[in-house]
């Protein structure tokens, strides 16, 4: 059927399943909106702000597990899009970014909102296209869906100059399972380097992680990003429960593993808790699923599980061996590694070694502080009042380890989390996605007032949708996490962290149309959440917390990871 | 493990815009400095070669070639052992030869080395070299002395010996992945 290309990326849409888009119109995707507005099964939603839909096609993608997309102009719409994309990348979340450049007779001008958006990308996108022939496009589109869900999933950007969404070509319609064995995907799936196919993983490596852990006397696990991308829960929980030993997880793994599961030490790393970094250190085989041993996790990587065998586990072979040196590997998916262990593995137990990494304390508690709630308090309440399955967004910084410390996410996709890149002011998009998404779930951002200024535009978007966002405020008046580096290395000297200033976050609120609590101590905030939940009406909670409060524990950066700073 | 060599990469790409500056951008992003770099199309016009030789350690070279191959532009990468292969460069050379004694001292010098002339005038020669860089280096530091007014290279383009390609024997275990692919 002959169509113009804005008709064929919408068809091309529908091929996917995409019911939803987050965007900001501009000159230049113009003809893409005209469609749109023709598309009435594709929901759009519009941001104040093109970094929110961004976040919010991220947010949308980690806590469904389905592709996330958005749309921006040209110009600045496509530059506001890239510190979504790499927060994005860092976490390998799937988004596909459409973009629309000027027409190509203009391209290489430096025409009027012309940017080089692929060449900007480049570094931040599994891959990125710029397609010049609309005949490509259908083509070109199947193949980003493919590349930003499959193996390890990333960000895709298309970049679609005006003039290719006006001209007219002829559209087949091809269904989704169909799209490998057509066109370039086809092309593609031939090639035998090409990691974006999960690799079957190698059944003798499988059989000689078996062995090693028959032989291992004190094993730990780490649940990294991976065990919630791959959504292999239930997989790793039962390949705990087998193992019987503790499990820590990093923030990209929070949900991956019930945090009330008694085999859970919580967080380890920079703020890991003192039975998880102890575990590590005391371990003699350490098995990381998903997890790429960042600088948060393994703070110094030549002492890191220093007495232990290392073995990791990972769907991207270049994670391996990348950061730290280890014993033993195996690529491939975590649900389908899990599931092959799993069926090889007999019931093994570890109770003396767990009886030592459970006597040291797997939860920090805050001393109370007078006439400020601890931020353990709020969280407390945060947890009796809001329904176990909520989802869970955050920004980044003090209050994001405190709700990774203090909450027990119970599935994968249940926490929202800038972890690789910590974006400020990636909650509130995230949590609109996030929200959108899951229409039947609660939703509760929680964030800072630093974060929460960067991006509080999108307040709009949330009451125009009517989306029912409860948003939790640490507001200590300050850059907390920056302030905390300053008390520990700086002697104190607060720099530019102080933020004792605008705005006032119950009247802000108000003035966006929504619903704004100031909450002085605990049954305040019992109650303010109570009120939210049961009006289903999003919700600002202005919740005063002590400007020095710190999260702990905490290792500096590259030291030992039983090195506390602060205990 | 973390002593710095060389290293010969071959890397078959896409023949489209932008493939070569995906491939660069990944050295240049992670601090590596590519020592030498030579494109050209293959049999197949869909597909480029890319030869790079790199300064680095071991590791880092492993830790290259994982990275490239995650790019959709990149059909197969391999290192290329310097005992098994062949490397061959070319270079221009552009000398002072103002008499006729100098320019008869330059001839001597460039049959000696196998390279022919291929540009002459009454102030200079041209001379083509085809050889590995210590060829090169030997008949620059005799030419240095007659002044040598510029100097061009292609690059380094290497292949394995014997019936090895670049196609089979891809899947080292040790290096890259195994077992069979499934979407």
């Amino acid at each position: 059927m002959l169509m113009t290309g804005a008709q064929i990326l919408m068809e091309c849409l529908l091929e996917q399943g995409v019911d939803i888009v987050f965007g900001f119109p501009g000159g230049t995707i113009l003809h893409v909106y005209d469609a749109l507005a023709g598309y009435l099964s594709i929901t759009h939603v519009l941001t104040a702000h093109e970094q929110g839909a961004c976040h919010a096609a991220d947010g949308y993608a980690r806590a469904t597990g389905k592709v996330g997309v958005c749309f921006a102009t040209s110009g600045p719409g496509a530059t506001n899009l890239v510190t979504g994309i790499a927060t994005a990348y860092m976490d390998s979340s799937p988004v596909v970014c459409i973009t629309c450049n000027v027409g190509l007779p203009l391209l290489g001008k430096d025409s009027f909102q012309e940017v080089d958006i692929t060449g900007v990308t480049m570094p931040i996108t599994k891959c990125n296209y710029l397609v010049r022939d609309v005949a490509d496009l259908a083509d070109t589109v199947r193949e980003a869906f493919a590349i930003a869900r499959s193996g390890r999933p990333g960000p895709v950007l298309i970049d679609i100059p005006k003039n290719v969404t006006q001209d007219m070509a002829d559209y087949a319609p091809l269904d989704r399972n169909e799209h490998s064995k057509a066109g370039r995907l086809a092309q593609l799936m031939k090639r035998s380097s090409q990691d974006f196919r999960a690799p079957e993983p190698d059944y003798w490596d499988i059989d000689i992680l078996a062995d090693m852990l028959r032989a291992s006397q004190r094993p730990m696990l780490i649940c990294g990003g991976g065990v919630v991308r791959s959504r292999a829960d239930r997989e790793f929980e039962a390949f705990a429960n087998r193992i019987d030993a503790p499990v820590g997880i990093t923030v990209m793994g929070a949900g991956g593993f019930p945090g009330l599961n008694p085999l859970a030490t919580g967080l380890v790393g920079m703020h890991g808790s003192q039975a998880s970094n102890i575990a590590v250190d005391a371990c003699d085989l350490l098995i990381a699923v998903g997890c790429r041993f960042s600088d948060r996790v393994a703070l110094k990587p030549g002492s890191f599980a220093r007495n232990a065998k290392i073995v990791q586990i990972d769907i991207d072979r270049s994670e391996i061996n990348k950061n730290v040196e280890t014993d033993h590997h195996i690529v491939g998916d975590a649900k389908r590694v899990l599931q092959l262990l799993n069926e090889r593995l007999e019931q093994l137990e570890h109770a003396k070694w767990k009886d030592y990494v459970f006597s040291f304390k797997t939860e920090t508690e805050y001393d109370e502080a007078g006439d400020h709630m601890t931020p353990g308090q709020v969280l407390d309440i945060i947890a009796k009042v809001v329904p176990r399955d909520a989802i869970f967004a955050t920004d980044v910084g003090q209050h994001q380890m405190w709700a990774i410390q203090h909450l027990h996410f119970e599935y994968s996709g249940q926490l929202v989390t800038s972890g690789g890149f910590g974006t400020m002011g990636f909650g509130l998009g995230a949590a609109i996605g996030a929200q959108a998404g899951n229409l039947d779930k609660p939703v509760v951002l929680i964030t800072g007032d630093g974060s929460f200024r960067m991006n509080l535009n999108e307040l709009s978007t949330v009451q125009y949708y009517g989306l029912p966002v409860i948003i939790v405020i640490f507001n200590n008046g300050t850059l907390g996490m920056v302030r905390q580096w300053q008390t520990l290395t700086c002697n104190g000297r607060y720099s530019e962290t102080t933020l004792d200033r605008g705005p006032d976050f119950v009247k802000l609120a108000e003035a966006y149309g929504l619903n704004g609590r100031r909450v002085a101590d605990v049954a305040e905030l019992e109650v303010a959440l109570e009120d939210a939940l049961a009006g289903r009406q999003a919700t600002v909670i202005d919740c005063a917390i002590d400007i020095d409060e710190m999260v702990r524990p905490m290792v500096g950066g590259g030291s030992d990871i039983t090195r506390f700073m602060v205990d | 493990m973390n002593e710095i060599s060389r290293h010969t990469l071959a890397v078959l790409v896409d023949n489209e815009a932008g493939v070569l500056s995906r491939v660069a951008r990944l050295f240049s992003g992670k601090g590596y400095n590519i020592d030498s770099l030579a494109v050209g199309t293959t049999y197949d016009p869909d597909i480029s070669r890319i030869t790079i030789e790199v300064l680095t350690s071991e590791k880092q070279a492993r830790l290259i070639c994982s990275q490239l191959r995650k790019l959709i532009c990149v059909h197969s990468v391999k290192r290329l052992d310097a005992a098994k292969s062949i490397r061959r460069e070319l270079v221009l050379i552009k000398v002072a030869a103002p008499t006729h004694e100098v320019r008869n001292e330059i001839i001597q010098i460039a049959n000696i080395f196998r390279s022919s002339i291929i540009d002459v005038s009454t102030s200079s020669l041209t001379i083509a070299v085809i050889g590995d860089d210590s060829k090169a280096e030997a008949i620059l530091n005799l030419l240095g002395e007659f002044g040598i007014l510029e100097l061009v290279r292609t690059g380094m383009v290497a292949l394995e010996r014997g019936e090895d390609t670049i196609d089979a024997q891809t899947k080292v275990k040790d290096e890259y992945d195994y077992g069979k692919n499934v979407l």
